[in-house]
């Protein structure tokens, strides 16, 4: 196989945009994905197998079948989980990755979420820690996603923002009801209700439609194409360059390194079982942060007895994801109006500045709810089944809004990803085991993000409310995981430096959610995606060319 | 126990052999079963699970599980996505019938609205991973997509009031203008 300049692996919000950038500046790539394309025709609207509610399987994939992890719980027994079960901590696996399915939420972190311990110290037994780049520096490169991937919304009524040099390239959806009810009321407590940021098309942009506002939005991919991922904007634009070859159904098993500890490449299963291998001279890992991890700690060799980058037992730690929390508020009018995608109005007061607390989080109102998820949401004397639990199916649906946001998580070097010593997936290949949680702290935040979601749904008329607060045995990673492959200045605590760069080998680089230090109260979507921009704009900026370039 | 499966037209020389078959399946507790019924279960544990399944959702002026689908749904997951309850089923269904019958000298399908209840109640209590794992596969059947063969003609989204078909959102909005209409 001919050698090429860089492998990518994982077509998902950040491999994407590495692959394009890398193939726009000339560098010969390849980018592979262990899942599939999937077209408009895939995109079926099935509320029972989706990428959300996965009761009959993961849409995006992985499959359940030949695809374990394993999770340790409380009391330190393993289990085995299948990839639809909420304790695998999935995202997903296809060209695009989560952005093909996800709701689109495309928040910018705060400029103290990059500044988590100067801000307010690390608690015992936590890792907090700053990142070793800026607000600032990742500025550009934050706008460069939004004209890019495409984003909607409007900043322009919260204060609660770091500093931007313009405004997003689309407005906001109109907005709907529940935009209306909980923008009153926000405003009547003196908080500063703005639009959601979406990675959505709101006007026709980048060549695609607008939104056309149905009832399936996060856990489906957009039939009509106006959601914005790495599948229908970077990759294309990659794949037009002629330097990249996309490569889909192929499963890395490890990168291969030689005598004098560089990487020469990988080894992967293409899509018809067979090893193949792909020489490169830059080797870039975006498998989201558990797969990511599990590919270097799998990337065992000589030299690397313990796995790439992994020399002083970093990778794989400071596991976290959000910790969610909220409240259901139940009202004596109808505040449903079936127009997606439903999560539209959100406030960034709680993220940062309660004297007591180590951070917060935004705060949203929810996406639309299908029936389905309306089951377990009803007010809390609900009868869990009978003929009392169908009359309050009939009652609540329409009259129910959910507000919650994700608190930013404290992380601990105990929350990690190993390998599992015996579990192994279709390919025989160790599997990802998820041990340890988040420290406690952040399930206090959590519990008074709750209230003050309950505050603000009493304010907008809610004649009940119910609490969602929880404290879980397991780190919450799932679709928003991060951390395991930690940026940072000193290669004892970290594992790629400031510009993802392994430290222990130079041509390697862990480009996606792993390098996150913190991960913010906000979806991280765009600033996974800045993330890869800036990174590539480094090493594009640094590349020397080789013989090899084409 | 075999799982009962059974095409839905039966040439004649499969009449026959699912005759003998059905014979024998009759004979260690699986019934032969109509046309047209389950992949999974037998005639008997089909009508046990409905007493649940309706029980968890009742009739009213909308349909009870059974009579949405949920009995469908439940058995072809059986034989597709949820293969690994299989057990959970067969044993569960075996060990209500046997409560019912000691407590009550009747099957379930016999009991009276009072005694189901009670039954269902009880089952909740001394069976919970078989009643939790009923629960949310009848929930799924009744308001999940119609495709997997419960929420027959989308009657739980109509009785919750939801256009169907679903409102796409075309109808109040302009995709050429990108605005509402």
């Amino acid at each position: 196989m001919k050698r090429v300049n860089a492998v990518v692996i994982g077509a998902g919000a950040a491999g994407g945009i590495v692959a394009k950038e890398l193939a726009t500046a000339g560098l010969s790539v390849v980018l592979l994905e262990r899942g599939q394309w999937y077209t408009a025709n895939d995109c079926r609207k099935d509320d029972l197998r989706n990428q959300r509610t996965t009761v009959l399987g993961n849409a995006f994939g992985p499959e359940d079948e030949g695809n374990p992890r394993v999770w340790v719980d409380a009391q330190g027994t393993p289990h085995t989980a299948l990839a639809s079960e909420g304790v695998y901590q999935n995202d997903a696996a296809c060209v695009g990755g989560g952005t093909l399915s996800y709701g689109a939420q495309a928040w910018r972190f705060l400029p103290q979420d990059f500044r988590m311990r100067s801000t307010y110290g690390a608690p015992q037994g936590s890792s907090l820690e700053d990142w070793p780049i800026s607000y600032d520096d990742l500025e550009p490169f934050y706008d460069k996603a939004e004209y890019e991937i495409g984003i909607s919304g409007d900043y322009s009524a919260t204060p609660f923002h770091g500093p931007r040099k313009r405004d997003l390239p689309m407005p906001p959806l109109p907005p709907g009801r529940e935009f209306e009810i909980l923008g009153r009321a926000a405003r009547s407590l003196g908080l500063h209700p703005y639009h959601i940021p979406m990675a959505r098309n709101s006007i026709p942009y980048n060549g695609r439609g607008p939104c056309m506002r149905c009832r399936w939005c996060v856990g489906f991919a957009c039939e009509v194409d106006a959601k914005n991922g790495s599948q229908n904007t970077v990759i294309p634009i990659a794949l037009n360059t002629g330097n990249c070859d996309l490569r889909t159904g192929c499963m890395v098993k490890e990168i291969i390194t030689d005598d004098r500890g560089r990487a020469q490449g990988v080894a992967y299963f293409d899509a018809r079982g067979k090893l193949q291998e792909q020489l490169a001279d830059i080797v870039v890992v975006s498998c989201c942060a558990t797969e990511s991890a599990r590919l270097l700690l799998n990337s065992r060799s000589r030299l690397f007895p313990s796995g790439l980058g992994n020399q002083n037992d970093q990778v794989g730690r400071h596991l976290q994801g959000h910790h969610y929390t909220g409240a259901v508020g139940y009202f004596d009018v109808e505040t449903y109006d079936d127009i997606g995608p439903g999560a539209t109005i959100a406030i960034s007061d709680y993220n940062h500045g309660t004297p007591g607390l180590k951070g917060g989080g935004m705060l949203a109102n929810e996406f639309i709810r299908l029936p389905i998820h309306m089951v377990d949401r009803l007010p809390a004397n609900t009868p869990r089944w009978g003929l009392g639990h169908k009359k309050a199916m009939r009652d609540w649906h329409k009259r129910t809004i959910v507000i919650m946001g994700p608190t930013q998580q404290i992380p601990t070097a105990d929350a990690r990803v190993t390998l599992d010593p015996s579990v192994r997936d279709r390919w025989g290949l160790p599997v990802v085991r998820i041990s340890g949680n988040v420290h406690p702290h952040t399930f206090e935040i959590g519990a008074v993000q709750a209230h003050r979601a309950e505050s603000w749904l009493h304010a907008a008329g809610a004649v009940s409310t119910s609490i969602m607060s929880h404290t879980p045995e397991l780190v919450s990673a799932g679709q928003h995981q991060a951390g395991t492959c930690r940026m940072g200045d000193d290669p004892k605590g970290s594992v790629v430096n400031r510009y993802c760069q392994v430290h222990d080998v130079d041509n390697v680089f862990v480009i996606d959610s792993s390098v996150h230090v913190t991960n913010g109260g906000f979806n991280p979507a765009l600033t996974i995606m800045a993330v890869a921009y800036y990174a590539s704009d480094a090493l594009v900026r640094n590349w020397k060319g080789t013989r090899y370039r084409s | 126990m075999a799982s009962c499966k059974r095409p839905l037209v039966l040439t004649r020389r499969q009449f026959v052999s699912t005759a003998v078959a059905g014979s024998a399946a009759a004979i260690v507790g699986c019934a032969p079963a109509k046309p047209g019924d389950g992949e999974f279960f037998s005639e008997d544990q089909a009508r046990t699970l409905a007493v649940i399944c309706d029980e968890i959702i009742p009739a009213d002026e909308f349909p009870s599980a059974s009579q949405a689908g949920v009995i469908t749904y439940i058995d072809r997951q059986l034989v597709r996505y949820y293969r690994r309850h299989r057990d959970t089923y067969k044993d569960g269904l075996i060990r209500a019938e046997a409560t019912s019958v000691q407590r009550f000298g009747k099957r379930l399908s016999e009991l009276s609205p009072t005694q189901r209840l009670e039954l269902v109640a009880s089952l909740e209590k001394e069976n919970r991973p078989f009643f939790e794992l009923v629960r949310n596969h009848t929930f799924e059947g009744y308001y999940g997509s119609p495709r997997h063969g419960g929420n027959r003609d989308a009657v739980s989204w109509r009785m919750l009031g939801l256009p169907n078909p679903p409102l796409r959102g075309r109808a109040q909005y302009d995709l050429e203008k990108g605005s509402s209409s």
